[in-house]
């Protein structure tokens, strides 16, 4: 047997050290993350009451005279504007998801990618600007069409990598056994190559979905805001309408002490939407095919 | 140069040779269901990696009717080789192919031809067993038909059934064909690969190494399929198993190094060989 220039203990000894680097790296992960969600439970919790999840905010007055008020407008704004900006991204990240990963040889293909990672790591504020620009002016008016598509912009590029790795996680023999039988490409790609990275795909889209639910800075002069419900469902996507992290932003800044109370409720609402959304999109994961 | 001027030589004596030999031993030895005919010819067929070679002028004939096994070492180019006959190399952004393949006169690599509708005339199996993995076994068996849109279910049933009685696989399958196709055992899915190649019934089948990972009975199995299959079409096989090659094939090819030595019968090449590389091989002095 050839020995080791260091003894068994020695090498126990430096073996230790690097488990408890690894184990030290955790915690400095976890950690702050604990500290955050505790820091929002313990200011939010006091401002969770019923009325918070039936009422509308209305005029800082209502809370400061302890009338009801509440954001169920604001989750409601929220649950459309993110249902607007999936159903504008999954489409078009899905596609370029295709392109990049299945048509390494088209000659969009490597400005696309270029595109997509210059656009995911643009500032998301520069996506609410281009929304404002693109979709605000023209209306006339602040929507949350427009921030559903200012969202969508933080969406896209995240869609089209997911996706472009979940494809190509699924072995290049597929492909050519589809070829072989005489399909044509994009057959085996819709009917071979997406039903079995199905699970990739969806954990990829919450994935994304959970990133853009948190974002503010987009929806500032896009979806702008409201205090209100609009008078008719249909103001909820033509007309100004409220959003968690933008109502969490306004509700921080504003000058009252119960709406800073409220601003922490928010925060653990949004906080444990993005958490479920994480752990359905981990939950998938664990089912994938390949 | 030199090596490729001399092959050419050689290459047109002994498909002459083939021929008539063919014509002789249809009549009076084994009763081969081939003809002399020509399905296949590659004419300065060159594939190249970059500046790696990987099949070296090769021109060689492919008659219909019979099994053509495609032997030698390991990295010389056979499977490269078969893969330039339905163009499967369209997809490696890499290679680049060069020369002519022609199916019945027609050069597959004319850019007016569609490469879909050669791959659905020159079928091929692969080495590893491919199963769609969201489909039953039912759905990949016919997945060349259904995806193109014929949705006659009795047909497909037929069809289906056919395919799977040929890959010797139908006994096996025949109560449960919608399982998924993933949930057979690794043989099982290679002759399911194989009854997919067939459903679309190919004029011409490439084979890369179907049954090296089949046990022994199976690979029994896909060779008397072989035998049997060669009456309606040729069949084009890589093998690393000489004695597969000497037990199905009527003719081999010989590479080495990209380049192709050695072409003719497999009786005559496997007892006389021609040149002092396949005779080293077939001996199994290397490779």
């Amino acid at each position: 047997m050839i020995k080791p220039k260091k003894t068994l203990k020695q090498r126990n000894i430096k073996d230790r050290f690097m488990v408890s680097l690894l184990v030290l790296s955790t915690v400095v992960v976890l950690v702050p993350l604990l500290i955050i969600i505790a820091y929002v439970i313990i200011n939010g919790v006091s401002a969770l009451n019923w009325e918070f999840f039936t009422e509308e905010l209305g005029s800082p007055s209502r809370a400061m005279q302890g009338r009801p008020t509440g954001l169920i407008h604001t989750m409601i704004g929220t649950a459309v504007v993110d249902f607007l900006a999936l159903i504008i991204s999954i489409p078009v990240g899905l596609g370029a998801g295709i392109m990049l990963s299945e048509y390494p040889d088209h000659k969009l293909n490597p400005y696309l990618r270029i595109i997509n990672d210059t656009l995911n790591g643009m500032p998301a504020i520069l996506k609410g600007l281009l929304a404002f620009a693109l979709i605000v002016k023209p209306m006339g008016t602040f929507s949350g069409l427009s921030g559903g598509f200012a969202l969508a912009f933080v969406m896209i590029p995240i869609i089209a990598r997911s996706t472009e790795s979940a494809l190509m996680s699924i072995p290049w023999t597929i492909r050519e056994a589809g070829l072989a039988i005489g399909l044509p490409r994009w057959r085996v790609v819709m009917s071979t190559i997406v039903p079995a990275a199905k699970t990739g795909l969806v954990t990829g889209f919450l994935i994304a979905f959970a990133r853009a639910a948190g974002e503010a800075a987009p929806l500032m002069f896009t979806s702008f805001g409201n205090n209100y419900f609009p008078r008719h469902w249909t103001g909820m996507i033509f007309g100004p309408v409220d959003t968690l992290p933008q109502r969490l932003y306004s509700l921080a800044i504003s000058p009252y002490k119960e709406w800073h109370a409220m601003g922490w409720a928010a925060g653990i609402v949004l906080l444990f939407f993005v958490i479920a959304i994480f752990f359905t999109a981990r939950l998938l994961t664990r089912k994938k095919v390949y | 140069m030199f090596v490729n001027s001399n092959f050419k030589k050689k290459k047109t004596k002994l498909s002459e040779n083939g021929t008539s030999q063919q014509q002789s031993m249809n009549m009076k030895e084994k009763g081969l269901y081939g003809s002399s005919m020509i399905r296949i010819e590659t004419k300065n067929l060159y594939v190249k990696y970059g500046t790696t070679i990987g099949v070296n002028n090769v021109s060689v004939p492919i008659y219909n009717g019979n099994v053509t096994a495609l032997v030698g070492p390991s990295g010389c180019g056979k499977t490269t080789f078969l893969r330039a006959l339905n163009r499967m190399h369209d997809l490696s952004r890499d290679a680049v192919v060069t020369g002519k393949v022609l199916l019945d006169d027609l050069n597959i690599y004319d850019p007016k031809v569609n490469p879909v509708s050669i791959r659905r005339k020159i079928g091929m199996v692969f080495q590893k067993p491919t199963p769609f993995p969201t489909m039953s076994i039912f759905d990949n068996v016919v997945a060349g038909l259904k995806l193109v849109g014929i949705k006659d279910k009795k047909f497909l049933n037929e069809v289906c059934e056919k395919a799977l009685i040929q890959a010797a696989l139908f006994d096996e399958v025949k109560d449960r064909l919608n399982n998924p196709g993933g949930s057979l055992s690794g043989g099982q899915q290679q002759r399911l690969s194989i009854a997919r190649a067939l459903a679309i019934e190919p004029e011409v089948l490439l084979m890369d190494e179907p049954t090296s990972s089949l046990d022994p009975k199976s690979t029994l199995k896909i060779e008397d399929l072989m035998v049997e299959l060669k009456k309606n079409y040729s069949i084009v096989i890589v093998t690393h198993n000489l004695a597969q090659a000497g037990r199905i094939s009527d003719y081999s090819i010989f590479m080495y190094l990209g380049d192709m030595i050695e072409f003719g019968k497999t009786k005559d090449m496997f007892q006389n060989p021609k040149d002092k590389r396949t005779e080293e091989y077939l001996t199994g002095k290397f490779g």
